[in-house]
């Protein structure tokens, strides 16, 4: 795909005047790195506070069409249509709050992981707030309006930025531009003004650390990105260093770690599927999950830890420790917080158990590899309200 | 010091040429994690994978822009990969070969022709 074909976002020029490195991702023109480079900007991000354009991603809003004016109803009427594709208790949602969930094929393959969001405000139920990958959006957009029909319709927000701010100094840095973003725990969400527009501000993020999602008109997007930046504690972050940074956290990348022919089982994602959807099932590949949730499968996603040797990319050969081959890395690379290498792929779950000592193949070579708890560095969520 | 079109840097002295990537190709690579190199020994012809330099990104082959015998591998990039973007072109080496024909290394492009080729990057 040649340049001019790549879709930019409402901080290209920003990304170039930084210096950026921009690379082809999902169909956009995106920085890879800035000169700081991967190695540092992962660390900044651990130690102070990093800033992503992820406006590649898919936010959307899926509206009822015809509100009752009841808040619970018109929820329960939005949630069951979106229900319809996920596996997450969406009905259950408290007002604010935003979950992880999976958007399933009639298999029971995950087709995309996603965010979706109850708003709080009482006047905005009946709506749900919803964030895609970049790769997917269009057939998820196109799959949750079918399963809307007529009765809510799919508005799509990906003409804004959405802005990621990752790291320790995140929530002091933003609590400086938008005080009421003090309110947030991890995982709620809410409509925030900054000099007289409506940004989406959500407790959320990839990378293990606490820190927001911020979606932002696109006309504002470059002075607010300017004024995370203005803080000497921020720093712009590329997809590189985003990529180390969710590998670290343990955290399955869609494309890689997650496709079609993977169930949330094998993910290792069952807590994506709450009690209520397991017993009243109702969402595509449900006869697949009870299945799996009661026999077991035959691959499930792991942690590796490479003791020696190079870093195992995505597509490397697992094996025992006999040297048959047992299963494929999924993403892999280097963590630059333990200085070696780690990896996620699907091994049989008799070698699933940490510490199991496997092996991954790297240009013909065998390198021992230790199944290791995920995440490899711990998350470190803000949970509660201001400490 | 010769260089390659592939961004490697030759530097001959009697029938030994050392090898390694140039500042250029460091700086594009990022920061250096892992470099697999030769055991001693090893005969490689022009254009044979010589080494492996990983970023935090990807792996990148290295091919020998000569032919040759591997006489010594530069052992401390095992421990300190970083070197690469340090001093790619002191430090930073990568491999001693035992040259099979110097005429390879005088065909390569000197300082100016490299930089000039840079310029059309």
């Amino acid at each position: 795909m040649s340049d001019e074909a790549l879709k930019s976002t409402p901080l290209t020029a920003a990304h170039r005047e930084l210096g950026g490195r921009m690379v082809a991702f999902a169909g956009y023109s995106m920085p890879v790195q800035y000169p700081r480079g991967i190695l540092k900007e992962h660390l900044w991000t651990r130690e102070k506070a990093g800033a992503f354009d992820v406006s590649h991603m898919g936010p959307a809003f899926l509206e009822l069409t015809a509100r009752s004016g009841d808040r619970e109803a018109d929820h329960r009427a939005v949630a069951a249509l979106a229900e319809a594709r996920v596996c997450g208790d969406i009905a259950g949602l408290a007002p604010g709050q935003l979950r992880y969930t999976l958007l399933l094929n009639a298999d029971g393959g995950i087709a995309d992981d996603l965010m979706i969001g109850r708003p709080l405000s009482p006047g905005r139920q009946g709506m749900l707030y919803i964030v895609v990958n970049a790769a997917t959006k269009d057939a998820d957009f196109a799959a949750l309006a079918s399963a809307a029909g007529d009765r809510a319709r799919l508005i799509r927000a990906d003409d804004r930025a959405l802005i990621a701010l990752q790291g320790p100094a995140a929530a002091d840095v933003l609590f400086d531009v938008l005080p009421r973003a003090a309110d947030l725990r991890f995982m709620t969400f809410d409509r925030i003004e900054y000099q007289g527009h409506a940004l989406i501000v959500s407790r959320s993020g990839y990378t293990g650390e606490d820190g927001f999602e911020i979606l932002v008109p696109a006309m504002i997007a470059a002075r607010f990105w300017k004024r995370l930046l203005a803080d000497d504690r921020v720093a712009p972050i590329g997809l590189g260093a985003r990529d180390s940074l969710r590998l670290e956290a343990g955290l399955p990348l869609y494309g890689h770690d997650l496709d079609e022919t993977v169930s949330p089982i094998e993910a290792n994602l069952a807590f994506a599927v709450s009690r209520r959807r397991r017993r009243e099932g109702g969402f595509p590949g449900a006869a697949r999950l009870a299945r799996e949730l009661a026999k077991g499968t035959a691959r499930v996603r792991v942690g590796l830890k490479v003791l020696d040797g190079a870093p195992a990319r995505e597509g490397a050969v697992i094996t025992d420790e006999t040297g048959s081959t047992v299963g494929a890395v999924t993403s892999g690379g280097f963590s630059p917080c333990l200085g070696a290498p780690i990896a996620m792929g699907f091994v049989p779950p008799p070698l699933s158990a940490p510490g199991t000592r496997l092996n991954v193949v790297v240009r013909g070579r065998l390198q021992a590899a230790d199944v290791t708890a995920l995440p490899f560095v711990p998350h470190r969520y803000r949970r509660a309200v201001r400490a | 010091m010769r260089f390659t079109k592939d961004h490697e840097w030759v530097e001959l002295a009697g029938d030994t040429a050392t090898i390694g990537i140039t500042v250029y190709a460091a700086e594009q690579l990022g920061d250096v994690v892992f470099v697999e190199l030769p055991a001693a020994g090893k005969a490689v012809k022009p254009g044979d994978a010589l080494a492996v330099v990983e970023s935090v990104k990807a792996a990148s082959d290295v091919f020998a822009p000569i032919g040759g015998e591997v006489t010594a591998a530069n052992d401390a990039l095992s421990g300190a990969p970083q070197t690469v973007n340090e001093a790619p072109e002191a430090a930073g080496w990568f491999v001693k070969l035992k040259v099979a024909d110097a005429a390879e290394v005088d065909a390569l492009m000197d300082r100016a022709a490299y930089d000039a080729f840079l310029k059309t990057l």
